[in-house]
């Protein structure tokens, strides 16, 4: 593992991250949002690799792992949120979600 | 890890440009299905950086839950809502801010990490006074002594979340009786 390929690895997952932000900008469907904040948190999975690989340390791979279980949980407590909201408010553009506005 | 052969310097140049490719078309393609099946190009790539970074449990957990589990529930989602889809879509957001955004962070962060590069410690460089041994992959077992030991705590309340998880997700979900909703 050379300090090249190190550098290279974390413009690869700071890459992925601007893109993931970029995505939750400006995707207007809830879905979409969704895909983009997946791409987020494999950026900072692979940075937890990466910084694990060079200190040969286990718990980075650990909290890898419990990044991936709670991206799990969040797609699908996402998910049924977005099946609920097309259910009751018909749509799955978030600037049409205004059921909470006073 | 032989990094220095040249297949691994292409290995790792081929998924690069797969998952910032696939990435970019994540969040560019208007038709949601693709850009989950874009998604799940980007997902086995960075199980691919995995498999090179010796992090091969990890490739596995990512490839299992991952695309497995996470992005056919996401297709399942977009394949439920599709006539939702077909709505009158709002004026699309202009992407000149946001690409400016995004594009300024990389640049923060691309130099940070080039200035900050020479500071990381160098595993196999002997030339530094022999401080930092190339340390070894960590292993499976070592990984789940660490989950039962130091991390039990964690893994406990992970377990918690998930049963948190499997509740309110059907309880949101789940679609009324007739009969409920007269109450």
């Amino acid at each position: 593992m050379t300090s090249g390929s190190v550098t290279h690895l974390l413009l690869v997952s700071s890459a992925l991250f601007s893109i993931g932000i970029f995505g939750v900008l400006t995707r207007r469907n809830a879905i979409a949002i969704l895909l983009a904040i997946e791409l987020i948190l494999n950026a900072a999975a692979l940075n937890f690799v990466v910084f694990g690989r060079l200190m040969g340390s286990v718990q980075a791979q650990a909290f890898t792992l419990f990044i991936i279980a709670l991206a799990a949980c969040e797609a699908a407590v996402g998910l049924a949120i977005v099946l609920a909201l097309s259910r009751t408010a018909r749509t799955v553009w978030t600037d049409q979600m205004n059921l909470l506005k006073g | 890890m032989a990094d220095a052969s040249p297949i691994f310097s292409v290995v790792l140049w081929t998924l690069t440009l797969l998952v910032i490719a696939s990435g970019v078309l994540v969040v560019t393609l208007s038709n949601l299905f693709r850009a989950a099946l874009s998604l799940g190009l980007v997902l086995l790539g960075v199980a691919g950086l995995f498999v090179l970074l010796e992090a091969e449990f990890l490739a596995f957990v990512q490839v299992l839950i991952y695309v497995g589990a996470i992005l056919t529930l996401v297709v399942f989602a977009i394949m439920l809502t599709a006539r939702i889809h077909q709505s009158p879509r709002p004026q699309p957001r202009s992407w000149a801010g946001p690409a400016l955004l995004s594009t300024a962070l990389f640049v923060v962060l691309a130099t940070l990490i080039r200035t900050l590069a020479p500071c990381l410690p160098a595993p196999g460089s002997e030339g530094q006074a022999g401080l930092m041994p190339a340390p070894s992959a960590v292993t499976l077992p070592q990984l789940g002594q660490e989950l039962v030991t130091t991390l039990i705590l964690p893994f406990e309340v992970i377990g918690l979340v998930f049963v948190a998880v499997m509740v309110g997700a059907i309880a949101v979900a789940a679609s009324r009786a007739p009969s409920a909703s007269a109450e």
